[in-house]
């Protein structure tokens, strides 16, 4: 999406829409950019190198586990696999992935000109590469990278940790800095920066779910800073926060860490519910059903989101009362998701259906996302959460709401507005193969997980017992189809960028916004005017 | 083999209802396990897993409705309808319905579940990098219990066995019908003691003991794993219980018993080198080994070399200190409560005297002995 600007933009601002001066020439461009398109661009491209070193990890792990025994590492090389994987999808992919459609998308869609913090937006996306560049050295160093799962449990992160744990506390803090930074634009472009008659209640939806995801950033990456903190006091500085010998409580790591990791999981989901509720009407050409109670929906999950972190706790030895608060408080988040499925699926209802790329994607997340909020319903259940707890049930879970959920969700997106962003189209066919491999691939991986866990097997461990080797090896195969399917999306990205057919402004038939008003590929500046909202 | 093939194919069209059956052959599905405990929580897991599947089929199969009969291709016209409050307050409602009617077994089950009162039996369960420890508590019976499987199972070069990975030294026995309470804790990191079967699972924690318990209605052998990341070797520390009769229970026990006698006389009597490397080389294995690895080189920088260390080939009291009381905040445990001065005195020969590390010492269980009590 960079080169589009690198290699159609250029031409484009000669041809001269609104917009002034075009950008700057070389490298000088992206480093010193501040512009809302090239950041997301960066973004972008970014979240998608860290997704394929990441998913370079993942089959790292499931070639491992494709047979019982220790075949191609040591358990210590496993475990560094597992924790990085995690981190970089969580941190790497997911999150900067949202923040660059947010980037992109967010001044097209509420009519402003750029963020509202342009130079804090260099520098939110410019932390980042720095960042894990810390956080991937560690693998090359003395003792190894991190190594004790991407929850990071306390006295295994602390007393027991390799000493690279330091560097690994300072690429979070800094990981954290620019989410907090990121959000703040959000907020600050949201709230400030809407064309005129564009009234909260007419935003699109996308931009409904960043706006509350930002807040949701605001208040829990302070809490994730100060666990690392703590634990960095823990190793260096002779506290005792999670060490009982000193009169610390492990247990109290986990909440702290929990009260950011829950809220953490909606950050990573949100903004996917506003990009399929973008697309469903479309390709539908019906209105979005229940456009309030959406809203009111995003937004009761994203407070509950505050009240059932220790449901992620039910083995820990919580007194009866705290289990039970938990277990009804996490049930009830099924109400307000349960609505935004219900609202999808009747918008598609009495529709005028069509099955281009990103509504493939959009249909796959209904379906596939509601199977992750199936086995979370399971999940809240306490009683039966202490077989699931911790095995691959749980790892099934997890990878349902976030593969075919947050990833399918971008990948949507990305399909949806990469003709607004280069101007051209994407391959069609190629689009389609990538779809349906992907969803043969992900669930070939993920569903038998689900077999896996309620038959006993942990999770996080490089070697099994017999039984569970014939589901492990088609999870591997599955996982390997998963994989290589992405560069093939690569491929078709390019090819779109270099030679696709040209895109008309609206797009798609049934697109509506003011996203579809401007030309595509969209000028280097939009809105320097305020459009008109009727 | 078809057959196999066939059941497999059916299992992934047919989860659900291939999951209610013949879900023990394959695996499929939660174990039932063997107290009245796991089989409410099987049973809320059954329900639960129905309520999911009933909903799914409405929802999809509306989704799916739309999906073949209003497609632009067969000419469906878009209506433009978006917004009820009736069918929004109903969707809201129903499921809250459902949920409430969830959450009443649930509780029920939970409230059980936490009642550790009137127990019969006490084991206290100590997680340690990499195995369980088992005290019963009261009868003078403490043991450590290792993984068994063998190394060259775990690296390819001898067939695995059918219990490989979930088979270990020291089984814990327990007697049937009797209400067992476990009281679970950890030495150095954070564990998890699972036994599916007994739907019992609680992190062991360093510093905090957590209460849980069972009653088992039929004697067997029943097969869990560590289920908290705990390092290294956090897939090799396997929990076998093996469930018996009253009877059978207490000659166990009073064998055990014995057997610490036994072992207490032998710190008497005086071995020679060759008979302390033999012990050694067990001790060294079973304990050492993980880590320190068969061959004595380590893992550097995490777990340092034993052969040619300045440690084993240094003063001898320095080395049984370090083995007594471990290096703290490290992975090297305190071992001195650990093993016996037996063992202590052999394992510290071993390793003055294996792999070329040929100091020639002998350290006795008097040695031992004499060093803790300084």
């Amino acid at each position: 999406m960079s080169a589009v600007i690198d290699s159609t933009n250029n031409s484009h601002s000669e041809d001269g829409h609104e917009e002034h001066h075009g950008p700057a020439k070389g490298i000088a461009r992206w480093l010193f950019t501040t512009n809302h398109k090239d950041i997301g661009s960066m973004y972008l491209w970014f979240s998608f190198a860290m997704f394929l070193i990441g998913g370079c990890m993942a089959l790292t792990i499931r070639a491992e586990l494709f047979q019982p025994g220790l075949q191609l590492m040591e358990p210590e090389f496993f475990n560094q696999m597992t924790t990085l994987h995690g981190l970089i999808m969580v941190f790497g992919a997911v999150m900067p992935a949202f923040v660059g459609l947010a980037n992109w998308l967010i001044p097209m869609m509420v009519g402003a000109p750029d963020m509202a913090l342009p130079r804090m937006n260099n520098w939110s996306f410019w932390i980042l590469p720095f960042a894990f560049t810390l956080l991937l050295s560690t693998l090359f160093m003395e003792g190894g990278g991190p190594n004790f799962g991407w929850t990071f449990y306390a006295p295994l992160s602390t007393t027991y940790a390799p000493d690279t744990v330091t560097f690994f506390i300072f690429g979070v803090h800094m990981m954290g800095i620019s989410s907090i930074m990121g959000a703040i634009n959000v907020i600050a472009t949201i709230l400030n920066m809407r064309a005129p008659g564009m009234t909260l209640m007419k935003m699109p939806l996308f931009v409904w779910t960043w706006l509350i995801t930002a807040f949701l950033l605001i208040a829990v990456m302070p809490v994730l800073a100060g666990v690392v903190t703590m634990m960095l006091m823990d190793i260096h500085f002779g506290t005792s926060f999670f060490n009982a010998a000193g009169g610390g409580d492990p247990v109290l790591f986990q909440h702290v860490f929990w009260f950011f990791g829950h809220p953490e999981v909606y950050i990573m989901i949100l903004p996917a519910f506003g990009v399929v509720s973008q697309i469903i009407p479309t390709f539908s050409r019906k209105p979005l059903f229940g456009y309030h109670s959406m809203v009111y929906a995003v937004a009761s999950i994203a407070i509950l989101s505050f009240i059932v972190w220790a449901h992620h706790m039910f083995t820990v030895g919580m007194p009866l009362f705290g289990e039970l608060f938990f277990m009804y408080a996490t049930m009830l988040i099924a109400v307000p998701t349960g609505v935004k499925v219900f609202n999808w699926i009747t918008t598609m209802f009495r529709g005028s259906l069509t099955f281009e790329t990103p509504m493939l994607f959009s249909i796959a997340f209904v379906v596939l996302f509601t199977i992750g909020g199936f086995s979370g319903l399971m999940l809240a259940i306490a009683p039966s959460d202490f077989q699931y707890h911790d095995t691959y049930f749980v790892v099934a879970h997890f990878h349902y709401v976030l593969v075919p959920g947050a990833i399918f969700g971008i990948l949507a997106g990305v399909y949806y507005w990469l003709p607004k962003w280069t101007g051209r189209m994407y391959n069609e066919t190629l689009g389609k193969w990538h779809f349906w491999l992907s969803f043969v691939g992900m669930n070939l991986t993920f569903f038998p997980m689900h077999f896996l866990g309620l038959a006993g097997m942990p999770r996080r461990i490089p070697d099994y017992a017999l039984q569970f080797a014939d589901f492990n090896s088609i999870a591997s195969v599955g996982a390997f189809m998963f994989g290589t399917t992405q560069l093939l999306f690569l491929y078709l990205v390019i090819k779109c960028i270099k030679s696709g057919e040209p895109a008309t402004d609206q797009v798609w038939e049934g697109a509506e916004g003011l996203e579809w008003t401007i030309p595509s590929p969209a000028p280097y500046h939009t809105f320097t005017t305020p459009p008109e909202i009727k | 083999m078809r057959s196999r093939l066939a059941h497999w194919a059916l299992s992934l069209l047919l989860p659900a209802i291939y999951a209610a059956d013949a879900s023990a052959e394959y695996g499929l599905n939660m174990p039932r396990g063997v107290t009245d405990v796991s089989h409410s929580v099987y049973d809320l897991h059954m329900q639960i897993f129905w309520v999911c599947v009933a909903i799914a089929v409405v929802v999809f199969g509306v989704m799916f409705y739309s999906i073949i009969m209003h497609r632009k291709s067969k000419g469906a016209v878009a209506s433009q309808f978006h917004e009820s409050t009736t069918v929004e307050v109903l969707w809201t409602i129903v499921p809250v319905i459902i949920l409430v009617a969830m959450a009443w077994p649930a509780t029920k089950t939970l409230i059980e579940m936490y009642d550790t009162s009137d127990s019969d039996v006490d084991i206290k369960v100590t997680g340690y990098q990499w195995k369980w420890r088992y005290e019963y508590i009261g009868q003078g019976v403490d043991f450590f219990s290792n993984m068994s499987t063998p190394k060259e199972e775990i690296y390819n070069t001898a067939p695995k066995n059918e219990n490989y990975l979930l088979e270990v030294d020291n089984e814990l026995v327990v007697p049937i019908n009797k209400k067992i309470r476990f009281l679970i804790t950890a030495n150095d990191v954070i564990h998890s003691w699972w036994v599916p079967d007994f739907a019992v699972k609680k992190d062991a924690i360093p510093g905090f003991i957590n209460e849980s318990w069972t009653r088992i209605n039929e004697p067997g052998i029943y097969r869990g794993q560590c289920t908290e990341l705990c390092g290294k070797d956090h897939g090799f520390m396997p929990v076998v219980v093996r469930a018996v009769e009253q009877d059978e229970y207490e000659a166990w026990l009073l064998a055990k018993q014995e057997e610490a006698k036994a072992t207490a006389e032998l710190a008497k009597l005086t071995f020679t080198l060759e008979e302390q490397m033999k012990r050694g080389e067990e001790v060294y294995t079973t304990n050492c080994a993980a880590c320190h690895q068969a061959n004595g080189v380590g893992i550097p920088p995490a777990f340092p070399a034993l052969k040619g260390s300045s440690i084993a080939l240094g003063p001898v009291e320095k080395h049984i200190e370090l083995v007594v009381k471990g290096i703290p905040g490290s992975a090297m445990q305190a071992y001195g409560g650990q093993l016996s001065d037996v063992d202590m005195a052999a394992v510290v020969t071993y390793e003055r005297n294996a792999w070329g590390n040929e100091t020639g010492d002998n350290v006795s269980a008097k040695d031992i002995v004499e060093f803790k009590n300084k």
